[in-house]
C-alpha cells in the first residue's frame, strides 16, 4: 500500500462522512448562543438612499439589532479591498472607488447589502427586515459592458468618468499592425463570452463569534482561502491584528472560483459579533447568491486573425470590454488581464499577438474568477477565430492547428505575450483526441444524421492555461498585491503517525486523498498513517490557499519541500543511531539504511528518537521531527489539451444533443486518475453548461437580474449532458519536483469553443458562421428559421 | 404559533416543537441536529435535501414540518447500517461520484428511490431520475455509474467491472 501509491485510482478518504451525512459545513455549525443575521438587499439596480428608518425593524419581536452601514462607518470599519492593482496603457492606475461593506449614499447593483438585521431566529430576521423602510430614488441603470462606454450611459462611479475602470493592453501593436499590412488572409469576429454565476451547491455562509476573555475573533465560513480571508479583512476592513482573529473555513460544498473573495457578509458577522455579545450566523438563501455572488467572464470581444500564403498565423489583435460589475472585487482586475491577455498565444507559434482590454463599472453584481477565469474567454475567442480561419480557407481544422502548433521540441517557448511555456506536447494530445473521437469518420455519420433530419457537427479546441500562479516576485511586477506562494508543515508525531498542516483548502478536489498518496510515497509509510489538515488559521501555519489549479502544483510541492526536510533530518539521526557517517544513509522505503550493509532504522524508530531524544546528536540537532515549507513557484504551470464536441442539433425544436465529447489533457504527472477523471468530468459540465444553457441575465432597461433563481438559470442537469471520453498525454511540469500541471480548470476552458465550433460546423450548410452562447434551443431554433429560406432557394 | 411535532426518523421517534412555517428540513437540521439533509437552494429545484416520508422520496424542503406528524422519514444518517456502507453509498465512493459531498446525501436519497420503484435503470433512465438533484461537481458521469453499481449490488448481483480501476476491497 505504501509504495507506489501515486498514480492509483485510491478511494478518497473524505467519502465516508459526507457519504454519511457527517460532513460539516459552516451551517451544520451551530455555536451557543448563536443570534442569526439577515441581510436587506437593494431591490433596485441604481438608487440614492436618502434615509434609511430602522426603528420598527428594530422593536420588532426577538430583534437583537439592527445594523446599517451608518453604524460601520462610525466605527470607521473600511471598505472591501482589491487585491490586483491593474495599470491603464498610458501608465495611469485603475479606478478604485471604495467598496462599503454596506452601502452608504448608493446602492449599485441589484442585491447590494444595505442593512442587517439580527435576531434570535432567522424568521424573525427575515420578518423584521421587511419593516425597514428605505427611502430611495431610483436611478438610470447600465448593465452591459459595451453600453457602459456609451456617451450619455448612467455614470456608476463619479470617480470613473465613461464607467471606464482602465484601458489595459499588452504586446507588441506595432509588429500586429505591420503583419496585417502584410497578410495573406484576415478574418475577423465579433463575440460575447457570456455571463455565468458559479452556483457552488453549498451556499454561502458565515459565523462570527467573540471571545471576550481572550479577545479572540473567530469567523467560520465558506471559503476557499481563510488566510487570505482573514489578511484582507484583517487589515483592510476591521482593522484587527492576525493573532486576534481565526478563521476556519471547514467542509466547503464546492467553490469555482466564487469562494475565494473576501464578502460583506464575512465582515458584517465578525463585526457585529462583539456588539451583540453573542454569536452571529449568516447563511445565504439561493437567491441571494444570484444576487450576490461573485459572477464569471462577461466579455464583449473583436478578434482579428492574420495569416500568411502558407496558412500561417501571423498576428493576433484582440479588444475585449470586460464587465467588473458595480465594485472591484478581490482579484476581479487581473482576469481579463494577466490571466487572459497572456494566453492569447495559445498553443500556437503566431509571433505577433496585441491584446487591448476596457474594464467597465456596471450597476451589477462583481465579475471575478470562475471556474478558468481569463483562460475560458482567451481559448472562446482564439478557438473560434481559428475556426472561422478553416472554414474561410476551406481547409480541415485540426490542419490548420497542426500547422500552426508550438512544436514538441520548441520548449521552453516563449510567447509574445510574457509567458514562457515550460512543456507541452500539442499534437500527441490532439491526435489522441482526434483517434479516440474517429474523427476520420465523422462524414458518414453527419450524412447518416441528416438522413434522420438532423444536423450532425464535429468540433474541436485545444488550449493551453496558466496554472499554479506563479512567482510571487513576477505577479508582483504585474500589480498583485498578495504573495502567491504556499506552506506545508509535516508533523511527524512520537510513534510515527503523520499529520500535514495544508494551506490549500479542498472544497471537493479530494486533498484529503491525493495529499496523502504523495507522503506515503515519499516517506514510505502507509496512507492509514497520515492525516491531512486545512482550513483553520489556528492550526495551519499560512496558506494561499486553492484556485487556479494549483493546490498540487504548489501546495503539493510545499508538503515535498517540507518532508524533504524531514528526511534530511531524520538523516542525521539515523547516521547517529547507525554510528555511520550521514553521507552514508539512504533512504527507501520507510527505512533509513547504511549504503550496502543490512543496518537500518525504520521510520518509525526515527520518529521515535526525535522525540525520546536520550541518544541523540544534541550538539548537532533540536529535538523533535516537524518541518514547515514555504514553496514559491519559477513560473506557472501550463496544462494543455484538445477537446472534441460532436453534437445533433434537431431543427424543428433548436434542441442539441451532444452524441460524443472526447478530452485528451496534458497534466503533467498524475497522482490520483480517478480524481483527475472527475475534475474533469466536473469543469466540462460546467463549460458545457456555459455553451449551451447558462446565461445570466439582467433587464437592460430596469437592471434587475432575471435569471434570479434555479427556475430562470439553466444548470446543467444529468440528462444535459453525455458521458465523456477521457485520456491523458503526459508531458512534465520541468520547474516542479512532482511534475505535476495542475487539471482543475480545464474542462470548462476547452468545452465552449469545442461544442461552439460543432455547432457552426452543424448549420453551416445553411450559411451559419457564429452562434452565440448559450446556444439555447430557442436561439438555434431562430437562427435556423432565418437561414433555412436561403438554405433551400439554394 | 408552535406546535409539537412528533415522527419516526431512521427508526427511533423524535419530537420537537417548531413554528407552523418550519419546514420539514428545518425540523431536521436545526431541531433534530441532522444536519446531512442540506439546503441548496430556495425553490425545490437542488434536491440537496431529499429524504424518505414512508418510504418516498421527498424534498424536504416542500413539506411543513407539521405535515410530517406519525411520519416515517429515512435521512442520510439512517442508509448505513452501523458502519457499514450501504451498496448505494459504497457504489458512490467505488466511483468517485461525489467531490464536494454537496449534493450527495440527497443523490443517494433519490438513487434508492429510483433503484426501489425501477431496479435495473439504464444510464437513459438514470439520468432522466435525476432530474430533480442538482449536482456542479461531477458533471454526473461517475453519478451514473454509481447508481449502476449500486443497483445491481441492491440486485443481488456481482457489481460491474470498476471503470476507474478500482480494486475490489
Amino acid at each position: 500500500m505504501a509504495e507506489g501509491s501515486i498514480g492509483q485510482p485510491i478511494r478518497r478518504r473524505e467519502d465516508y462522512r459526507f457519504l454519511t451525512g457527517q460532513g460539516t459545513y459552516t451551517d451544520d455549525i451551530n455555536r451557543p448562543g448563536q443570534a442569526y443575521a439577515y441581510i436587506l438587499r437593494s431591490p433596485h439596480a441604481n438608487a440614492g438612499i436618502n434615509r434609511i428608518d430602522t426603528s420598527a425593524a428594530a422593536s420588532a419581536p426577538r430583534v437583537v439589532a439592527v445594523f446599517t452601514g451608518k453604524d460601520m462607518a462610525a466605527d470607521e470599519i473600511g471598505g472591501l479591498p482589491c487585491g490586483w492593482l491593474v495599470n491603464s496603457k498610458d501608465g495611469s492606475p485603475m479606478k478604485e472607488p471604495p467598496h462599503p461593506v454596506l452601502a452608504l449614499d448608493r446602492v449599485r447593483h441589484v442585491g447590494d447589502p444595505v442593512a442587517v438585521v439580527i435576531a434570535e431566529s432567522l424568521g424573525q430576521a427575515r420578518d423584521a427586515a421587511e419593516k425597514i423602510d428605505v427611502d430611495y430614488t431610483i436611478e438610470p441603470a447600465v448593465v452591459d459592458p459595451a453600453a457602459a462606454l456609451q456617451p450619455g450611459a448612467p455614470q456608476v462611479w463619479e470617480q470613473a468618468p465613461g464607467n471606464l475602470c482602465y484601458d489595459w493592453a499588452l504586446g507588441d501593436a506595432g509588429a500586429v499592425d505591420a503583419a496585417f499590412k502584410g497578410a495573406a488572409k484576415t478574418v475577423s469576429l465579433d463575440l460575447v463570452n457570456n455571463r455565468l454565476v458559479p452556483n457552488a451547491m453549498e451556499p454561502r455562509a458565515a459565523i462570527g463569534e467573540y471571545d471576550r476573555a481572550t479577545g479572540e475573533h473567530t469567523l467560520y465560513t465558506t471559503s476557499q482561502n481563510p488566510h487570505v480571508i482573514r489578511l484582507l479583512m484583517g487589515a483592510f476592513v476591521l482593522h484587527l491584528p492576525e493573532s486576534k482573529l481565526r478563521v476556519v473555513a471547514p467542509d466547503v460544498g464546492g467553490g469555482f472560483g466564487s469562494k475565494i473573495f473576501h464578502y460583506a457578509e464575512e465582515a458584517i458577522v465578525t463585526w457585529a459579533a462583539p456588539k451583540v455579545r453573542r454569536p452571529v450566523k449568516w447563511i445565504a438563501e439561493r437567491s441571494e447568491s444570484f444576487m450576490s455572488d461573485a459572477h464569471g467572464r462577461d466579455h464583449v470581444t473583436h478578434v482579428d486573425l492574420a495569416l500568411d500564403a502558407q496558412n500561417k498565423f501571423t498576428a493576433l489583435r484582440v479588444s475585449t470590454v470586460a464587465n467588473m460589475g458595480a465594485y472591484l472585487s478581490t482579484f476581479a482586475t487581473c482576469v481579463p488581464t494577466y490571466l487572459y491577455g497572456t494566453l492569447l498565444a495559445g498553443t500556437y507559434t503566431t509571433p505577433a499577438v496585441y491584446v487591448e482590454t476596457k474594464a467597465v463599472f456596471t450597476h451589477t453584481v462583481p465579475v471575478d474568477a470562475y471556474r478558468g477565469a481569463g483562460r475560458p474567454e482567451a481559448t472562446f475567442l482564439l478557438e473560434r477565430i481559428v475556426d472561422v480561419a478553416a472554414d474561410e480557407l476551406g481547409i480541415d481544422p485540426a490542419e490548420l492547428r497542426r500547422k500552426n502548433f508550438i512544436p514538441a521540441n520548441a520548449f521552453p517557448y516563449q510567447t509574445p505575450v510574457a509567458l514562457q511555456y515550460d512543456s507541452g506536447d500539442y499534437q500527441s494530445t490532439l491526435e489522441l483526441a482526434l483517434k479516440a473521437a474517429d474523427y476520420a469518420g465523422f462524414e458518414a455519420r453527419r450524412q447518416e444524421a441528416g438522413r434522420r433530419g438532423k444536423y450532425r457537427g464535429i468540433g474541436l479546441a485545444t488550449y493551453i492555461e496558466a496554472c499554479g500562479i506563479a512567482p510571487s516576485a513576477v505577479v508582483g511586477s504585474l500589480g498583485a498585491r498578495a504573495g502567491l506562494f504556499e506552506a506545508a508543515t509535516v508533523r511527524v508525531h512520537p510513534t510515527g503517525s503523520v499529520t500535514i498542516l495544508t494551506g490549500s483548502h479542498q472544497h471537493g478536489q479530494g486533498h484529503e486523498t491525493t495529499f496523502a498518496q504523495l507522503v506515503a510515497d515519499q516517506l514510505g509509510i502507509p496512507i492509514e498513517s497520515i492525516e491531512i489538515v486545512h482550513g483553520d488559521t489556528a492550526k495551519i501555519p499560512y496558506g494561499m490557499g486553492t484556485y487556479g489549479s494549483r493546490s498540487l502544483a504548489v501546495g503539493g510541492t510545499a508538503i515535498v519541500k517540507a518532508m524533504d526536510k524531514i528526511i534530511a533530518k531524520g538523516r542525521k539521526i539515523a547516521a547517529h543511531l547507525l554510528e555511520a557517517s550521514e553521507a552514508d544513509i539512504e533512504f527507501k522505503d520507510g527505512k533509513f539504511s547504511v549504503a550496502g550493509t543490512d543496518r537500518s532504522k525504520s521510520f518509525g524508530e526515527i520518529a521515535l528518537t526525535a522525540y525520546v531524544p536520550h541518544n541523540f546528536p544534541h550538539e548537532e540537532l533540536e529535538p523533535g521531527l516537524d518541518e514547515t515549507a514555504f514553496y514559491d513557484p519559477k513560473n506557472f504551470t501550463y496544462p494543455s489539451g484538445a477537446h472534441i464536441a460532436e453534437i445533433e442539433i434537431d431543427p424543428d425544436t433548436g434542441r442539441v444533443e451532444i452524441v460524443n465529447f472526447t478530452a485528451s489533457d496534458d497534466f503533467g504527472r498524475i497522482i490520483n486518475p480517478m480524481i483527475v477523471a472527475g475534475q474533469v468530468h466536473g469543469g466540462l459540465a460546467q463549460g458545457i453548461g456555459q455553451a449551451l444553457l447558462e446565461g445570466c441575465v439582467y433587464d437592460k432597461s430596469t437592471g434587475q437580474l432575471l435569471t434570479g433563481s434555479y427556475n430562470d438559470y439553466a444548470m446543467p442537469r444529468a440528462d444535459d449532458l453525455p458521458s465523456f471520453s477521457l485520456s491523458t498525454h503526459v508531458t512534465l511540469c520541468t520547474h516542479n519536483p512532482l511534475g505535476v500541471k495542475g487539471c482543475g480548470e480545464a474542462g470548462a476552458i476547452g468545452a465552449p469553443a469545442a461544442i461552439a465550433n460543432a455547432l457552426v460546423d452543424a448549420l453551416r450548410p445553411l450559411g451559419i458562421k457564429h452562434v452565440e452562447m448559450p446556444a439555447t434551443p430557442e436561439r438555434l431554433w431562430r437562427a435556423i428559421q432565418q437561414h433555412q429560406p436561403r438554405a433551400a432557394a439554394d | 404559533m408552535q406546535k409539537t411535532v412528533s415522527l419516526t426518523v431512521n427508526g427511533k421517534p423524535a419530537s420537537a416543537t417548531v413554528e407552523g412555517r418550519t419546514l420539514l428540513v428545518q425540523l431536521l437540521r436545526e431541531h433534530l441536529g441532522l444536519t446531512g439533509t442540506h439546503v441548496g437552494c430556495d425553490t425545490s429545484q437542488c434536491g440537496a435535501c431529499v429524504v424518505h416520508v414512508d418510504g418516498e422520496a421527498v424534498k424536504s424542503c416542500t413539506l411543513l414540518a407539521v405535515q410530517a406528524e406519525g411520519k416515517n422519514v429515512l435521512t442520510i444518517e439512517g442508509v448505513a447500517n452501523g458502519d457499514e456502507l450501504h451498496p448505494m453509498q459504497e457504489a458512490f465512493r467505488n466511483n468517485h461520484a461525489l467531490q464536494c459531498g454537496f449534493c450527495t446525501p440527497g443523490m443517494v436519497m433519490s438513487a434508492l428511490d429510483l433503484v426501489k420503484n425501477n431496479p435495473k435503470p439504464t444510464d437513459r433512465e438514470i439520468r432522466e431520475y435525476l432530474e430533480g438533484n442538482l449536482c456542479r461537481c461531477t458533471g454526473y458521469h461517475n453519478i451514473v455509474l454509481a447508481i449502476a453499481e449500486g443497483a445491481a449490488v441492491m440486485r443481488g448481483e456481482a457489481p460491474p467491472a470498476n471503470p476507474h480501476g478500482v480494486a475490489a476491497e
